[in-house]
């Protein structure tokens, strides 16, 4: 006998780059009994790559996601390298790793100024009509501005190395395409003053943004996780790193390296999601179940590698407890740190002697069998991993993306925040939009997580045991 | 005259067709003065009005992007089919050549980090696969063709302004791109 409950829809989510919507379940007397975030669309990249020649990957594996498909790109990459049994040359490495911190810069950009803005500057329960991009451009021209322009300078850099700014074609297997120029490394540096100097007024915005709201932002579907990253020596890596996994209390669970992911790392699946639940493997599902993406990475690591993000880290750490920051509001706060990161880290790439270096290239004596690629995208940590024939025709893919990491997270910080704003079927739209606004904070991209990410009207509909309609509310 | 009203929506995509929307940097905050935009993913406003111009991204891969499509249609003047997805299929008509079961159990079952011992294929509450994935004007009519993967920033700029000025656009041959 199924139990009788309401269920209430939010169809779909906007913001975020994907397709989602959220189900919550009420039981008789109009409290939430459970919450399900759904991924509505699959698109099956890892059944239709097989056949494809692995030299083909970088370039298909990027149309997972729009958004940051040079993390895609080069995990891709680094994936076909090993398949060619081959170490890049420093200069190709370096030159990725450049593309790859001018993505951070330029994602990290979109998810705080052009998505997630709005409902910290508007505030939750504004109105839709002004509560988006257009609205901040409006009233926070300056700010706008200055986020429309750092995502711009990701972008320039990106587009420099690889002819477009979205679906660039930069790495190959073994190597890169091309070099950069000397004037144009003098072009980047001379911007990065200016960006730097945005951020940084930011993250005092963010402070001051969280500690004015100081109860209902460390409240907000905190979560005490496990935290999973990349790290390099103990400090937070994006590019190239061993995999380290750290508890809700400070104490490191593992670090392995990057190849051996799959002996950790497993994924359940629910029949209500298309996006599955990866979840560390020692542990079992849920109790495995960790956060990555920027929370997720400042938690991992000891530090940052640069002098001014490892600062601004001291800083942060001290506002949570013993070292650890729980807060998923604080997500922001750790994206605008990464920038900063990302920024100091481009500044060093660039002033590196080997990033101007023709030696872009190395052959393979002949191919290995798997290859697998790990990097940091934005929003958390991403797996390649294939398998090839003798003549290199791809017989399997393995994809993990970021979001899917945080799928358990999101689900359980929807459920706590369902659960204190709606009882019954009154459902005021601030409490759905604060629903939405956890998904915000994990930024997901849910195209990448169904390698595979409809758009209906938000919907909230009253359904009782029966299944008949009792009340629905259409939102314009 | 009051402004033209935009909608746009992503099917089955990547979002990058969006992003290089975004990518006209600061003259969107001009071209968002001329025009009013109202549902799209970077909006909250989740239902479809009236509007002058529908843009879709993305093709049609599952039976709630075709209702989507048809519902975005009927409320435009002018549909935009935008991105080499919408156009043509794009990157999802590579699924084309097996069954959508047959992709669906390599991504659930046969994938090497997945632990699945029941072999629960999703599929409650979730939209259903159509048989391929199929371009926007299988079926609903499209009056203007953006290829690209994606498009190029200044093109779809180009476009909203030519419908600003009142014609229909024709992307001219050198701001076409099929990558």
């Amino acid at each position: 006998m199924p139990k009788e409950r309401k269920t209430i829809v939010v169809n779909p989510i906007t913001r975020i780059e994907g397709h989602g919507k959220i189900t919550v379940y009420l039981d008789d007397s109009g409290n939430v009994d459970e919450t399900r975030f759904h991924v509505t669309q699959f698109r099956g990249f890892e059944a239709f790559c097989k056949g494809r020649d692995f030299r083909e990957m970088p370039v298909i594996t990027p149309r997972i996601c729009g958004i940051c498909p040079v993390s895609h790109h080069l995990a891709s990459a680094k994936a076909c390298d090993a398949i060619l049994g081959v170490t890049i040359t420093p200069t190709a490495h370096k030159l990725r790793e450049l593309m790859h911190m001018g993505q951070i810069v330029q994602s990290h950009a979109l998810s705080f100024f052009h998505l997630s803005s709005p409902d910290l500057l508007f505030g939750f329960d504004a109105d839709p009509a002004v509560r988006h991009v257009g609205g901040v451009a409006r009233d926070f021209p300056e700010l706008a501005k200055r986020g429309i322009l750092m995502r711009k300078f990701g972008q320039e850099l990106i587009k420099t190395l690889g002819g477009k700014k979205i679906h660039p074609w930069h790495s190959i297997p073994g190597g890169v395409n091309r070099s950069i120029k000397v004037e144009e490394r003098d072009l980047f540096l001379k911007g990065l003053p200016e960006q730097k100097e945005a951020i940084k007024d930011t993250i005092e915005l963010i402070r001051k943004y969280l500690e004015d709201n100081g109860e209902e932002a460390k409240k907000f579907a905190t979560l005490k996780s496990s935290y999973l990253g990349l790290v390099k020596g103990g400090k937070l890596e994006l590019f190239d790193g061993d995999i380290r996994l750290r508890g809700p209390r400070g104490r490191i669970t593992d670090e392995f390296p990057d190849v051996e992911y799959l002996e950790h790392i497993g994924e359940h699946v629910e029949p209500w999601s298309y996006l599955k639940f990866p979840f560390y493997r020692s542990l079992g599902f849920p109790q495995g179940s960790y956060r990555v993406g920027p929370l997720g990475r400042v938690n991992a690591c000891d530090d940052f590698a640069t002098p001014e993000a490892s600062k601004e880290l001291k800083r942060f750490r001290e506002l949570g407890e013993d070292g650890m920051v729980h807060y998923t509001m604080y997500t922001h706060y750790a994206r605008l740190m990464e920038v900063l990161y990302a920024l100091e880290r481009m500044e060093e790439l660039l002033l590196d002697e080997d990033i101007t270096g023709s030696d872009l290239r190395v052959s393979s004596k002949g191919l290995q069998p798997e290859g697998i690629g790990v990097i940091e995208a934005p929003r958390g940590t991403l797996i390649h991993h294939y398998q090839v024939d003798e003549v290199g025709s791809v017989k399997a893919v393995n994809l993990i993306v970021a979001t899917g990491h945080n799928n358990y997270a999101m689900n359980k910080g929807v459920e706590m925040v369902a659960k204190e704003f709606i009882h019954g079927a009154d459902v005021k739209e601030g409490a759905l939009n604060r629903m939405e606004h956890v998904i915000r904070c994990y930024d997901p991209c849910l195209s990448c997580s169904t390698h595979a990410v409809g758009k209906m009207p938000l919907k909230v509909s009253i359904v009782d045991g029966d299944g008949r309609e009792i009340r629905e509310i259409l939102k314009g | 005259m009051s402004k033209p009203k935009v909608a746009t929506v992503w099917l089955e995509a990547c979002a990058g067709c969006h992003m290089s929307f975004l990518d006209i940097d600061e003259r969107i905050v001009d071209l968002l003065d001329k025009v009013e935009l109202t549902s799209c993913p970077i909006t909250d406003i989740k239902e479809i009005p009236k509007v002058t111009v529908g843009v879709i991204s993305g093709a049609l891969g599952n039976d709630e992007e075709v209702h989507i499509a048809r519902d975005i249609r009927e409320k435009c003047d002018i549909l935009i089919a935008w991105g080499d997805c919408a156009v043509m299929g794009g990157i999802n008509s590579m699924r084309n050549f097996m069954k959508p079961e047959e992709a669906l159990e390599v991504g659930y079952k046969d994938t090497l980090s997945t632990v699945n011992p029941d072999g629960v294929i999703p599929g409650e509450d979730l939209p259903k696969l159509l048989p391929m994935a199929i371009p926007i004007d299988d079926e609903v009519k499209v009056d203007v063709y953006i290829p690209g993967c994606p498009p190029d920033a200044d093109t779809i700029l180009y476009v909203f302004q030519e419908i600003l000025e009142g014609r229909i656009p024709t992307v001219p041959v050198d701001m076409m791109r099929y990558d």
